[in-house]
Parts: C-alpha cells; sequence; structure tokens
C-alpha cells in the first residue's frame, strides 16, 4: 500500500517516541531516526520499523523517528497508528494479524 | 481459594511510558485505561500500545484489565476487537446501565473470539455501575452474564448523577455500595470499590479502605502505585485474628476427631461458618500476610 498523505502519532516524553510518515515518490522506505539511544540500539529500531512496515505491506514512504528511550512495543504502536492515521482504518481492519 | 483482587491499579492507556514500566508494581490485577483517561484524539494510538503492551512478557504474570469505551462510542468496538485478540484476561465495561449493556458487550466479544481462534468465553467480563439507573439494576446485571467476575462502583459519574459530590465518610455512596456488594454476593461474584482520587492523603485512603473491607468488598481500584501496599495491608488479618483462627481450627479438628458436630473454645460455640472463615481467615494471611 502507497501512502498519499502525512501523518504523526506518539510524543517527545521520555519512554516514548514521535513518529512523522510522509510520502514519497517512490518505493523505496526511508528512515530518518534521532534517538537518545542511537549508538546502542539505532540498528534495531531500523529493523523494526522496517518490519513493521512490511507486514504491513507499505512503501514509498518516509518514516521520520524521535526516540525518548520507547520500548519496541511503544515504537510498533505509534509506527502502526501514524500509518493508520496516513490510511484509514481498512488498513486494521484487514490486518490484524500483521499488527 | 478464589482469585484475589484486592488492589486494581489503573494505567492510562495513552502514556508510553506507564504502559512501559508498571509491570515493577505488584497489584493483584492492572487495569489499562482506554476510557476517561484518553483524550478523543489519542483513542486510536492509545488502543494500540495497549494492545502491544498487553503482550510483553513483562506483564505475563499479572492479571490484565482493560477498560474499554462504550459499545455504542465509535471506539468500543474496535477497542474490544484489538483487546481480545491481544489476549486481555477481564474487558471492563464502563457505565453499565443495565443487563442488556453486558449482553451486548458479551455478544461482540464472542464474535471476536470466534474470528481470532481464541477459546469461547476465555474473555472474562467486569461491569462498572457508575449511575442510579445502574445501582437499581445492579442485581440484573450481576446475573447476566458467566463472563462476569464482579461489579465494580464508578464513583464519579455516579455522584454527579445522583446531584452531589463525594465527602470524606463516603456517606453520599452507602446506598450505592451497599446494592452493589449485595448484588454481586447473590450472584456469587467479586465486589470492587470505585477509587481513592487524592492519591496525597494517605490517611483518608486507609480511612475509606477501612470502610470498605468492613463493608466485605474484595478490593479497590487504584489510581497511584504507592495505594498497593497501603491497601493490602488493610486486607491482611491482624496477628490476633491469625492466632484465634489457628485455635478455631485446631479445636474444630479434635472436635472432629471424637466425632462431635459442635465444639467449644472459652465458652464460644465454633460451628460450621466460624470455623469456614477461620479458614478463610488463614488464606488471607498466607497471601497478604500479617497486618502491621
Amino acid at each position: 500500500m502507497k501512502i498519499i498523505q502525512q501523518s504523526h502519532a506518539g510524543t517527545l516524553e521520555s519512554g516514548d517516541v514521535l513518529i512523522r510518515i510522509q510520502p514519497i515518490d517512490s518505493h523505496q522506505v526511508e528512515i530518518e531516526l534521532e534517538s537518545v539511544v542511537e549508538k546502542q540500539f539505532g540498528d534495531a529500531i531500523r529493523r523494526l520499523i522496517h518490519d513493521t512496515l512490511h507486514k504491513l505491506s507499505i512503501e514509498g514512504v518516509r518514516v521520520i523517528v524521535e526516540d525518548k528511550g520507547a520500548l519496541d512495543c511503544v515504537i510498533r504502536a505509534r509506527v502502526q497508528a501514524a500509518l493508520i492515521r496516513a490510511t484509514g482504518t481498512q488498513l486494521l481492519d484487514l490486518n490484524w494479524g500483521a499488527l | 481459594m478464589s482469585k484475589l483482587r484486592r488492589s486494581m491499579l489503573f494505567v492510562p492507556g495513552a502514556n508510553a511510558a506507564m504502559l512501559s514500566n508498571s509491570f515493577i508494581y505488584s497489584p493483584d490485577a492492572l487495569m489499562f485505561d482506554l476510557e476517561d483517561s484518553v483524550a478523543i484524539t489519542e483513542k486510536d494510538t492509545a488502543r494500540l500500545l495497549v494492545f502491544h503492551a498487553l503482550q510483553m512478557p513483562l506483564y505475563k504474570n499479572v492479571e490484565k484489565v482493560v477498560r474499554v469505551n462504550p459499545i455504542d462510542s465509535p471506539y468500543g468496538k474496535l477497542d474490544v476487537e484489538a483487546m481480545v485478540r491481544a489476549g486481555v484476561d477481564v474487558i471492563r465495561l464502563p457505565k453499565t446501565d443495565s443487563a442488556e449493556d453486558i449482553l451486548e458487550m458479551e455478544r461482540h466479544i464472542l464474535q471476536v473470539e470466534r474470528k481470532c481462534g481464541r477459546a469461547e468465553g476465555s474473555t472474562r467480563m467486569m461491569a462498572a455501575i457508575e449511575s442510579a439507573q445502574g445501582v437499581i439494576n445492579a442485581p440484573e446485571i450481576a446475573k447476566s452474564s458467566r463472563r462476569l467476575i464482579g461489579i465494580a462502583l464508578g464513583a464519579e459519574d455516579y455522584v454527579r448523577d445522583i446531584r452531589t459530590e463525594r465527602s470524606p465518610d463516603g456517606i453520599e455512596l452507602m446506598f450505592a455500595r451497599c446494592s452493589i456488594l449485595q448484588a454481586a454476593r447473590a450472584a456469587g461474584i467479586a465486589a470492587f470499590d470505585t477509587v481513592y482520587s487524592n492519591a496525597n492523603n494517605e490517611e483518608g485512603f486507609i480511612h475509606e479502605a477501612e470502610h470498605i473491607k468492613q463493608l466485605g468488598f474484595d478490593g479497590k481500584s487504584l489510581i497511584n502505585p504507592r495505594q498497593i501496599e497501603l491497601l493490602h495491608n488493610v486486607f491482611a488479618p491482624t496477628r490476633k485474628e491469625v492466632g484465634n483462627a489457628r485455635l478455631i481450627i485446631e479445636a474444630a479438628e479434635n472436635a472432629s476427631r471424637q466425632g462431635l458436630g459442635v465444639v467449644s473454645l472459652n465458652g464460644k460455640m465454633i460451628d460450621a461458618p466460624i470455623i469456614e472463615r477461620a479458614r478463610w481467615v488463614l488464606q488471607r494471611a498466607e497471601a497478604s500476610g500479617i497486618r502491621q
């Protein structure tokens, strides 16, 4: 599924993450990550976001991540929430198993 | 012994940090909230946060309750769908006014259980009664579903509905508390008290906890982790109660060996209800320790 509008989800509070989603003119996935734990977990966070997008068959998107030490389950939830905001709840209805 | 449900700690569903670390406290149950503590604009992300938090291995050993939005709101059905799929133990219905509210929620839960392959009936329910109509209908509500583990008083909405406000001695809640307790006991389920919302007033909290324990409630909803230990201590039997209970059990066992149905201990008759209560005190002491 291609993203056609911008959206965001999350906060900049400690333990949370702010995810911004933007459509881009290609089928790529671009991730811009800024994290308080980037040295230790930067690669793992990128993999987690790629995996979350892949499971929902999302492409053509830039994901801007401002992480304040969120756990994996929080990052996954915020990315999915931003995607649903950008695409509508049919993404949820069709993909419970992929969440 | 039935499962201990003295303390149910509210965790706001939209607060990522609290969802990430609430497992460090040890309430009898954690109650993730998708309803009043979540702003309308955050309902969708809170639902997903709780959906993933419920599946965290760190929450494996605690009973997980989720307070969903009313089923007739735009969020209720999606909340139930997500929580049942995530493996929630108990769905808490807010603002339950009638048995039909429970039955409607139950039908929806069953649909989701069938869709996702979860065992039918494995999602339990509890109902919060928060209006005069709900209190009047408490006996029917309490008996409406085999999934119900208990009913709870939601006092903030209730006092608004009966046009008063909460006071330190809680006289305005007496009728509702007694009605809910009687309805729960008649149906054989648990009764839970409302929150004490001033987290900094320990004395007031303990006073209220002792009051609801004396009435017969199983436990109470909590808004601050500091209240957990205070509440568990209130529910723990005293050293004297435990000592008496041991003497009663001993006397009863002796009587049984001698083939006697009734026995006397220090001039007081000991019969079946007293022996049962003594066993219950010892079980409570095992779970809660001795009151400090």
